[in-house]
Order: C-alpha cells, then sequence, then structure tokens
C-alpha cells in the first residue's frame, strides 16, 4: 500500500498531473478567446462519456484499442526502440482476424474467436519482427522501416480484403461470421448497444503482462538491459539481435490485438481505408501520456479515450468545435515531452514549501 | 510524499479558480455573441442532424454541401439543425445514436461509408427516421438517395469530346470504388459518342484526400498530350486543378473538369472548362422538407439522375464552352431523359 503512495507521490506523477492540467487549461484559454464557455464545455464532455451507461460503454470500447497500440509503442520504447508502425500492424491484425472470421466457417465459438484473435496478434507480431529483423541483422534504424511498413502493409491489407473478402460493390469486406465475434451481447443490451467487446480486458490482461513480463522475468530484463546500453548488454553476453527482433514481436502482438479486436468486436467487417487509420500515432500519444509504463499507458489510455470519445458530446451539447480537444490533448502531450517547463512552473510550489519545512 | 499530495490538491484548486472566473467572464459576453449556433425560436421545432463521414463538414464536396442546404433550410423554415463529425470510422454509430437519443426528427447519413452503421442504428431505433446520401440502406425507417453519376458525367464526357485539341482525355478517381466508377464510364460514354477519335485514360489515386497524388496523376496526364481532365476525386482533385493552374501559368493549354459543386466558382475559369454537378443539396431539401411536412414514409430508394434535376452540368460552363457544343450537350440531355440514349453504368 506503501509502495502504491510512494508511486502517486512520485515526481513523474507530479508531472503529468501538472501537465495534463495545463492542457486542459491551455484548452480553455482557446475557447475563451473562440468566445465559448470552458466549464459547460468540459461539463458536457464529461456527460458524454459518465452521463449514460451507453457513453461509458463507447468509451471503453475507445479505449480499448488506445491501451494496446500504447503498450505496443511503450514496449518497444522500453527496449530502445521506436515503433512507429503500430498502425500498419493494427491493419495486419485487422486482416489476420478477418482471414480467419469470414474464410473459417462452421467452428463454434470457443474456438473460433481465439483463433481469429491469436492469428491477428500473430499476423501483428510477425509484421513488426519483419523491421526488428532487419534493424538486427542490417542495422537499419527501425523508425524508416515500420514507417515504411506501414504503407506496405496499408495497400497490402486493401489488396488482400479487395481479392480475397469483398463484399460485392462495396468498399469493405464481407461480414465476420458471429461464431467469431468477441462483442459481450449481454453487457452491450444492458449499455443501450453499445458495442463493448472482451478487448479491454484482454487490454488490461496485457499491460500486467507487460508489468510482470518486463520487470519479473529473465527475459524481461536483458530486453531492459539492451533498451538502456545495448553495448554493454552485449558484452554481458546478452543476445541483443535476438532480444530486438523478439522486442519487435512483442510489440507488434499487442498492436495486432488492437486490430483483431476492432474487426472482431466492434466492426464485424473491414474496410478498405483510403489512409492509415489513427491507431498507431494515438498509440504513441498514449505511450508518452503513460510515460511507457503499462499502468501509466492504461491510465493515459483512459485520459485520452475520455477526451477524444467526450469531444463529440462536447461539440453537440455545448457547441464548441470538437478539433479543440484536439488542441488539448496535443498540448498535454507537449507539457508531458517538454518536462522541463512544467518543472520550471512547479518549481516556486516547490519552493515555497522548503522554505515552509525549513 | 506530503508535498506531491499537496501539491496536487493545489493544482486543482487553482484550476476549478481558473476556470471559475473564466466561465464568469464569459457568461457576460455570451449574451452578445451568443445564439449564433441557435435557429430562431420561432417557426416550427423540428430537429434534424447529419453525421458526416470522415472527410469532415469543411470537405467542399458533399458533406459541406448537405451541410449548407441545412442550414438554407434552417433560414427558410426555422427549424433546428444539426451536425456531427466523425473523425474515424468507429465514430459513425455513436454520432448517429446522438441524434436518435437527443430526440431528432431525421438522421442523415452523408456518403455510402455510413451505410453499415446507419443500417445498424435504423434497426436498433425502429421508431427514428434516418436518410442516406450515395447508399441504399433496406430498412422501413430509412429514405435511401442515389444518383446517376453516369448520365452527369455523360455530359461532360460530350463536352471534353467537343473541346480536346490533342484528342486526348484523361479521369482522376479518388478511389476505385464502384461509385467513382459510375463517373468514369459515363464521361467515356460520352466522349464516344461525341467524338469516337478521341483516346481516354483514366487514372486512379488511392484516396479522396491526398492532393499530392492528385497532381502527380495530373501531370502524368497532361504529359502525355492530355488536355481536359475530369477530376472525380474529392479533396485529391485539388492536386489536379492546382497541376492545371501551373501548367496555365507557363502558357500551356490544359483544362480541368470539376465535379459535384460548380467548381469554377472555388478555383476559376481560366481552368476549370465546366462542372458536373451533384445536386446533394436538393436531395437533402427533399427528404428533409417530407419530414417538416410530415409526409415522410423512408423505407425507398431514391435515384436522382438527369431526368430529376439530380446531376447536371453547371450553369457558367457559357464562360468556356461555345454555345453550338452546349447545344449538343442539351440535345444529349433531352435523349438520355426521354430514354433514347441509355448510359452505361458498367463496362
Amino acid at each position: 500500500m506503501s509502495k502504491f503512495l510512494k508511486w502517486f507521490a512520485s515526481d513523474s506523477f507530479v508531472v503529468s498531473l501538472a501537465a495534463i492540467v495545463m492542457g486542459l487549461l491551455l484548452g480553455a484559454v482557446v475557447m475563451l478567446t473562440g468566445g465559448y464557455n470552458p466549464i459547460t464545455a468540459y461539463m458536457a464532455l464529461l456527460k458524454g462519456v459518465f452521463g449514460s451507461p451507453y457513453g461509458f460503454g463507447e468509451a471503453l470500447r475507445e479505449m480499448a484499442p488506445l491501451v494496446l497500440t500504447g503498450l505496443a509503442v511503450a514496449f518497444a520504447f522500453r527496449a530502445g526502440m521506436f515503433n512507429i508502425g503500430a498502425a500498419g500492424q493494427v491493419l495486419l491484425g485487422m486482416t489476420g482476424a478477418s482471414l480467419i472470421g469470414i474464410k473459417l466457417t462452421g467452428l463454434p465459438a470457443i474456438i473460433h474467436a481465439p483463433l481469429a484473435i491469436i492469428v491477428g496478434g500473430l499476423f501483428g507480431g510477425l509484421w513488426a519482427a519483419l523491421a526488428g529483423y532487419i534493424k538486427a541483422k542490417r542495422g537499419v534504424n527501425e523508425v524508416i522501416t515500420t514507417i515504411m511498413l506501414n504503407w506496405i502493409a496499408l495497400f497490402l491489407c486493401n489488396y488482400i480484403v479487395r481479392t480475397f473478402l469483398l463484399l460485392p460493390g462495396n468498399q469493405r469486406s464481407l461480414d465476420v461470421e458471429s461464431s467469431a465475434w468477441v462483442s459481450i451481447g449481454w453487457l452491450s443490451e444492458m449499455m443501450g448497444n453499445a458495442r463493448v467487446h472482451w478487448g479491454i480486458l484482454v487490454a488490461i490482461l496485457a499491460s500486467i503482462f507487460f508489468y510482470y513480463f518486463l520487470w519479473k522475468t529473465k527475459q524481461g530484463f536483458e530486453l531492459r538491459a539492451v533498451g538502456s546500453n545495448p553495448e554493454a548488454a552485449r558484452y554481458a553476453g546478452i543476445n541483443v539481435n535476438k532480444n530486438i527482433v523478439k522486442a519487435m514481436f512483442i510489440s507488434g502482438v499487442f498492436a495486432g490485438l488492437a486490430g483483431a479486436f476492432e474487426t472482431l468486436g466492434v466492426f464485424h467487417y473491414q474496410s478498405v481505408y483510403s489512409s492509415l487509420p489513427g491507431y498507431g500515432f494515438n498509440g504513441i500519444a498514449v505511450a508518452l501520456l503513460g510515460m511507457t509504463h503499462p499502468f501509466g499507458v492504461l491510465a493515459g489510455a483512459g485520459l485520452f479515450g475520455t477526451l477524444t470519445y467526450g469531444s463529440s458530446e462536447m461539440s453537440f451539447e455545448a457547441g464548441v468545435p470538437s478539433e479543440i480537444i484536439q488542441i488539448v490533448i496535443g498540448s498535454i502531450i507537449f507539457f508531458i515531452a517538454a518536462q522541463g517547463i512544467v518543472r520550471y512552473l512547479l518549481k516556486p510550489v516547490y519552493k515555497r514549501k522548503k522554505e515552509k519545512v525549513l | 510524499m506530503k508535498k506531491a499530495v499537496k501539491l496536487s490538491l493545489f493544482m486543482l484548486l487553482a484550476f476549478s479558480l481558473v476556470l471559475a472566473a473564466c466561465g464568469n467572464n464569459n457568461s457576460g459576453n455570451s449574451a452578445s455573441t451568443g445564439s449564433e449556433g441557435e435557429g430562431s425560436k420561432a417557426g416550427s421545432d423540428i430537429k434534424i442532424g447529419m453525421v458526416t463521414d470522415t472527410g469532415g463538414v469543411n470537405d467542399k464536396s458533399f458533406n459541406e454541401t448537405s451541410w449548407e442546404a441545412l442550414q438554407a433550410l434552417k433560414e427558410e423554415q426555422g427549424i433546428k439543425v444539426e451536425y456531427l463529425q466523425s473523425t474515424s470510422e468507429a465514430d459513425y454509430q455513436p454520432n448517429l445514436n446522438k441524434f436518435v437519443k437527443g430526440g431528432y426528427d431525421l438522421t442523415w447519413g452523408i456518403g455510402f461509408a455510413l451505410e453499415s452503421a446507419l443500417g445498424e442504428i435504423a434497426k436498433q431505433n425502429p421508431d427514428s427516421n434516418f436518410a442516406i446520401i450515395d447508399a441504399a440502406v433496406d430498412a422501413p425507417n430509412v429514405e435511401s438517395v442515389l444518383f446517376s453519376e453516369n448520365e452527369g458525367a455523360f455530359l461532360v464526357g460530350v463536352v471534353a469530346g467537343k473541346m480536346t485539341k490533342t484528342n486526348k482525355i484523361g479521369f482522376v478517381g479518388g478511389m476505385e470504388s464502384p461509385t467513382i466508377k459510375k463517373f468514369e464510364i459515363g464521361f467515356k460514354a460520352g466522349i464516344e459518342a461525341s467524338n469516337p477519335d478521341a483516346e481516354f485514360t483514366a487514372v486512379y489515386a488511392s484516396g479522396f484526400d491526398k492532393p499530392d497524388e492528385g497532381k502527380a496523376a495530373a501531370s502524368t496526364l497532361y504529359n502525355e498530350g492530355v488536355d481536359i481532365v475530369f477530376q472525380a476525386a474529392g479533396g485529391t482533385g485539388n492536386g489536379v486543378f492546382n497541376e492545371a493552374k501551373d501548367r496555365k501559368g507557363q502558357g500551356q493549354e490544359v483544362w480541368v473538369i470539376g465535379v459535384d459543386k460548380d467548381q469554377s466558382l472555388d478555383f476559376g475559369d481560366d481552368i476549370t472548362l465546366t462542372s458536373m454537378i451533384k445536386r446533394v443539396d436538393v436531395a437533402i431539401k427533399t427528404v428533409s422538407q417530407q419530414v417538416i411536412d410530415g409526409t415522410f414514409k423512408g423505407g425507398t430508394t431514391t435515384v436522382l439522375g438527369l431526368k430529376e434535376d439530380g446531376v447536371g452540368i453547371a450553369d457558367t460552363s457559357s464562360a468556356n464552352v461555345p454555345q453550338e457544343v452546349l447545344d449538343e450537350v442539351e440535345s444529349y440531355k433531352e435523349k438520355i431523359v426521354s430514354g433514347e440514349i441509355e448510359v452505361p453504368t458498367v463496362k
């Protein structure tokens, strides 16, 4: 318990909190200059998420992929890599799940749905491992390869959907067999048909796995060692290349799972995308918000999901353009990234306290 | 540790104080600036909402046209109108639902992308009314509006066939979808009818939001000697106009044919030869009016073609197109309306 309190009081927690407050304040200032009332706007935002079971369910739906892509980015980051390819890995995850969900028929739900999820996760993982392999073998920076692989993933997945899964005359795939759905029917019904699915539970389990794996296992120790200093890790006898591929694979599995759950739990089909959907880039934001800690990512996704989902209610109820929320999110991330500013602004507060103690 | 707790409390307090101050400040001037977004209280209390696709409400295309049409209705009839933008595909359902829960009398889904989301929500809420553009949803409470894009494209195809000097005509599509294919096929049929010798090339981009690809595609076409390009590519089409503008600046004789609305108003009639009009506004107004008058039935699919004035050619075409060509266009139009010519929809 005391450990928990310590974490609350930790420096990074205070800085995050201050960054969030400053982001909200900046958003309020922008609203004021636009002639809107920030209090009604923020109240409407909260009402959108917590005001009705439907809103809460849909906000959970919004959070599930955010947690998973956030974990994907954070995990690679812990191993010293910047996975910008979560967007592509999400798409691969969607495609893997769609292929199994549409092409395999007649399986009982107890096998079909988990199989589709696993294949989706594997697709994402292998796609990311490809970038890891290129880095391990040839030393090509993963930032570049993952960005390029994003586009390859976009067109590859569109090709697969168009060629093998297309619903004729439409820009989307056939419907996924209902045995592969991961929606939680009774909960959806209770929440006014909100599209809640098992993904949110899996996302929480994934963040526990992330924590346990990195900090409680030998393999996790190796990954972190490679992340902090690859040369030292090599000297200590750790196989750096193997760990790079492994880290990217696990990172990609997280992203792939996000995609699989979107297809199987939310849409029940896969669209032909004209551009990369925002999942991967939101994942980077969430990972930053959560300071690349798994439980921080959970909290970051909660915040990000609340803000983005609530923003439409804000425009609906209070007439405030939902783009303002993008400013709020952007400035929160800015303040978290530019921690120096936050610390500088907090300095007087710290100082005064010290004087009091003296 | 205490420090941090106190600090966070302090921050919270400061935040709420500032917010409170902001609120007070605002309530003073909102009386003067507000009430802009609200429809006038007089008139009917009908509420009509629309959900955009991911293009957003300022897409210079059908989302924008639809919203303008709804605003015009608000002006004329004093009804309440509202829109919600969708930032991702996943937003369609919750956005539609907001209007349903808000007790709106009609909810529009703009674009074929909303087809399955709207179908789903319509099924869940059989007592609410919906309408959708560019897609057919089979439900008793949904009115679907489709357009015969091929017929409008045929007319601008006739113009292109008559006006080309190099005998090469191009087409830039936003994405290889069935709707955009209809533009291409109708356009090609129009060219073949008016100028069988003309060469025709079609190029497709990978989306409706890629002006860079539109510019590159137009550049390729113009380099091959094409002098008229018809674009049906949404935001990607802006790149086509930019390329034409650059070349016109260098003295090259190139033209673009606009789409959806009279684009000579946006890009100037020195590069816009003519535009194929798709009267999304007519559709929005007609169906919304049914709701206002209480005659809305739903469950039907309306196809708006040349006959219904749902598609056509821009009124400002006479700026660049000589009268004899326009007369010819008119005669083709009559033949299509009378059924003498049937414009193909598929190859």
